[in-house]
């Protein structure tokens, strides 16, 4: 009997628990969704429910400002730098789990100091070599930065993944005349692919969020990315046009939330990859 | 002379002479072309090293709508860039050597001199690792290195707003003076000390209670009779999912101060709460917020964790009449401990550095008079950005920059040494 009372109540104070917690979770989501829709434009007056409902503001999103072209502009320079990245990342990755070379142990030291490095933090010299080449206010010098910044980090990631495929496939392809380069696609990339999800997803994300480089790189008005294009919302028209960032901030999260929900599983592995398993 | 020095004494004299010597045409050419392209630019070579070393005496004006004068911070990064190249050159000059020297030994046990089509094939075959992992190198060298080469040099010059600031002024190198002025200087240094202990602080606690919270919420979905347990694990994860940026602005709105919390305390009658003017409320709602943000990534990872863990040890626990709570403390929270520690000393040194948490929520407000150029909760990074950026006060956002950097790297590397993988023999 006791035992029977106990459990009651260590199952209410557990559906308690998750209950309050969600809610922590959900009201600051549930704000903004809710906001979107508010028809006012200024945080004093959005109440918590909407009095008059709108779509006014996703409207005025497409028509009146530039976020469909910052929309754009991000989803090219995050396609791009997708692409790049996994090319150059799984190239060296596979050459340093597979070949034994000179200079191959101080790379990978260097990397790993290199990938501690905060890289905005040198944002002068970065600001300086991108003019140098010719590609300010474009994005293809947004996408270099990006794309080289994240080598060390994911290589690593990258060769300690390889690492666990055998060798012996790779021997037994040799035996039967295959190149490296046979090899690399045919045999390792496909045996792969969770990690290669992981660094293409991560890279195809990472321009969403980025507020900090477009701000050195970009400096055109239409070259924006989103994430820098609601940043400055934000920061210098903070009441004026709250309701707009909201439903801005509604289009850019709502499909990379789904997308990392969807791929959840990978994500979680590939963080997890070298640090757990040590 | 023995032939083989004969060979590697004629590539050192000019590259690719030992090659012909041996008479391996091809490979000749390719090293001969290095050099005469060095060669050729020789003038650009010594201008970039002179400027790197002097960083030029004539300040940039506009003379009849042309530019005259010398900018000194672009005149570092040359010298830079021609520092590097010209390592890269004697790399080759070095390999050219080793080659004509190696190749004579080769030729003489038998092996025909490759030529033409047949030894670019073998360059690829040869050097494969390298060629495959020149892109990488090429990015990586331009695009960290030498940014941080240029950092690290630039705390050793007076580059600063408003007396030394290209292109009007010019700039010097100044040795360690930058260093002994953060030391000696009390305004530097007590900035320093103040920023840096909040950083600790905020790196350690804000470490610990994500990593506990992540846990105990792992722990919590994962205990028996929890019914729904796909819905609370897609609910938990959602802050994770949900780009940072975009929640810690909402935040930054909710809790500013004529936001909707403040409205709502208003409503029932309570006092305003200065949520990020007050310097102690806004750390604590740095913690708070980032917790929201931070704890569902330690959840995600501990049910991984937790699941691996030998549902036997539990069972005997409970044959042995052990507590919940001191399964808990006994049997989960080591073994969690143990698979996850690297990954805990990881996640200290990127808090450390947690740039956007506090520049998105606070932008390091409430303004403390007492700090030159930091706010209250300004940590290390966030400081020096706005050294950077606001301030142009780029020689102490060095100084700082290479503190941090030591810092962190002797942590990552400790927390790295003691990883499976780094004692394993195959790992490097």
């Amino acid at each position: 009997m006791k035992k029977n009372y106990w459990s009651f109540i260590t199952k209410a104070a557990t559906y308690a628990l998750l209950i309050f917690i969600s809610i922590v979770i959900l009201m600051p989501v549930l704000w903004i969704v809710l906001a979107s829709f508010n028809s006012g434009t200024s945080l004093f007056s959005s109440s918590l429910i909407p009095k008059n409902p709108t779509l006014i503001h996703y409207q005025n999103l497409f028509t009146k400002t530039q976020f469909p072209i910052w929309y754009m502009n991000t989803l090219k320079i995050a396609t791009i730098n997708m692409v790049v990245s996994v090319i150059l990342t799984t190239m060296s990755a596979y050459v340093f789990s597979r070949f034994r070379f000179k200079g191959r142990k101080s790379a990978l030291m260097a990397m790993m100091v290199l990938q501690m490095f905060p890289s905005f933090l040198a944002m002068t010299a970065i600001y300086i070599m991108i003019t140098k080449i010719g590609l300010m206010n474009t994005h293809w010098g947004l996408i270099l930065v990006y794309a080289g910044g994240q080598i060390p980090y994911n290589t690593w990631l990258c060769k300690g993944y390889f690492d666990g495929i055998p060798k012996s496939l790779d021997e037994a392809a040799k035996i039967d005349g295959a190149s490296n380069m046979t090899i690399f696609t045919k045999i390792i990339m496909p045996l792969a692919k969770p990690i290669i999800v992981f660094v293409a997803l991560t890279n195809f994300m990472g321009p969403w969020f980025d507020f900090i480089f477009p701000q050195i790189i970009l400096r055109r008005a239409e070259s924006k990315t989103v994430a820098m294009g609601l940043f400055e919302w934000v920061q210098k028209q903070q009441n004026a046009n709250f309701t707009m960032f909201a439903a801005g901030a509604i289009l850019v999260a709502v499909p990379i939330t789904i997308l990392f929900v969807f791929l959840q599983k990978h994500i979680v592995e590939g963080l997890s990859q070298g640090a757990v398993k040590g | 002379m023995e032939k083989a020095k004969r060979s590697a004494i004629l590539s050192a004299l000019f590259m690719g002479l030992g090659q012909f010597f041996n008479r391996e045409w091809t490979k000749g050419i390719m090293f001969l072309l290095i050099e005469v392209a060095a060669l050729l630019n020789i003038n650009y070579f010594i201008n970039s090293i002179y400027g790197l070393i002097t960083l030029g005496d004539t300040p940039q004006k506009m003379v009849n709508g042309v530019k005259v004068g010398q900018h000194s911070i672009n005149m570092m990064v040359d010298g830079i860039i021609a520092i590097f190249i010209i390592m890269i050159i004697l790399g080759f000059y070095a390999l050219n050597i080793r080659d004509a020297h190696k190749s004579v030994k080769e030729l003489e046990n038998g092996k025909k001199p490759l030529n033409g089509l047949a030894y670019i094939h073998s360059i690829w075959d040869k050097y494969f690792p390298y060629i495959m992992t020149t892109p990488s190198f090429l990015f990586t060298t331009f695009f960290i290195l030498l940014p941080i080469v240029f950092t690290i040099a630039v705390a050793f010059t007076n580059y600063s707003s408003p007396n030394h600031l290209p292109p009007g002024k010019m700039v010097d190198w100044v040795g360690l003076e930058n260093f002994v002025n953060l030391a000696n200087l009390k305004i530097w240094n007590s900035t320093f000390i103040t920023v840096g202990i909040w950083t600790l602080i905020f790196a350690v606690v804000t470490t610990v209670l994500n990593y506990t919270a992540g846990l105990l919420l792992a722990i919590l979905i994962n205990s028996q009779g929890v019914k729904l347990k796909r819905l609370w694990r897609t609910i938990f994860i959602l802050p994770y999912a949900i780009p940072a940026f975009i929640s810690l602005l909402v935040m930054r709105l909710m809790f500013s101060g004529p936001g909707p919390v403040n409205n709502m305390l208003a409503g029932i009658g309570m006092d305003k709460i200065a949520f990020f003017t007050d310097p102690f409320i806004a750390k604590v709602m740095i913690l708070v917020i980032n917790l929201w943000v931070g704890a569902p990534y330690f959840m995600a990872l501990m049910a991984g964790v937790l699941t691996n863990i030998d549902k036997s040890l539990y069972e005997a626990a409970e044959i042995d009449g052990a507590t919940k709570f001191q399964q808990f403390f006994k049997i989960t929270l080591p073994l969690v401990l143990f698979q996850t520690m690297p990954l805990l000393i990881m996640t200290f040194a990127y808090n450390f550095n947690n740039f956007s948490v506090i520049y998105l929520l606070t932008d390091g407000s409430p303004i403390n008079g007492k700090l030159k150029y930091a706010g209250d909760t300004d940590i290390l990074i966030s400081w020096i950005y706005k050294m950077t950026k606001d301030q142009n006060q780029f020689h102490m956002a060095s100084v700082i920059t290479i503190v941090i950097f030591v810092f962190v790297a002797l942590t990552s590397i400790y927390s790295f040494s003691r990883t499976k993988s780094f004692k394993e023999e195959d790992m490097m």
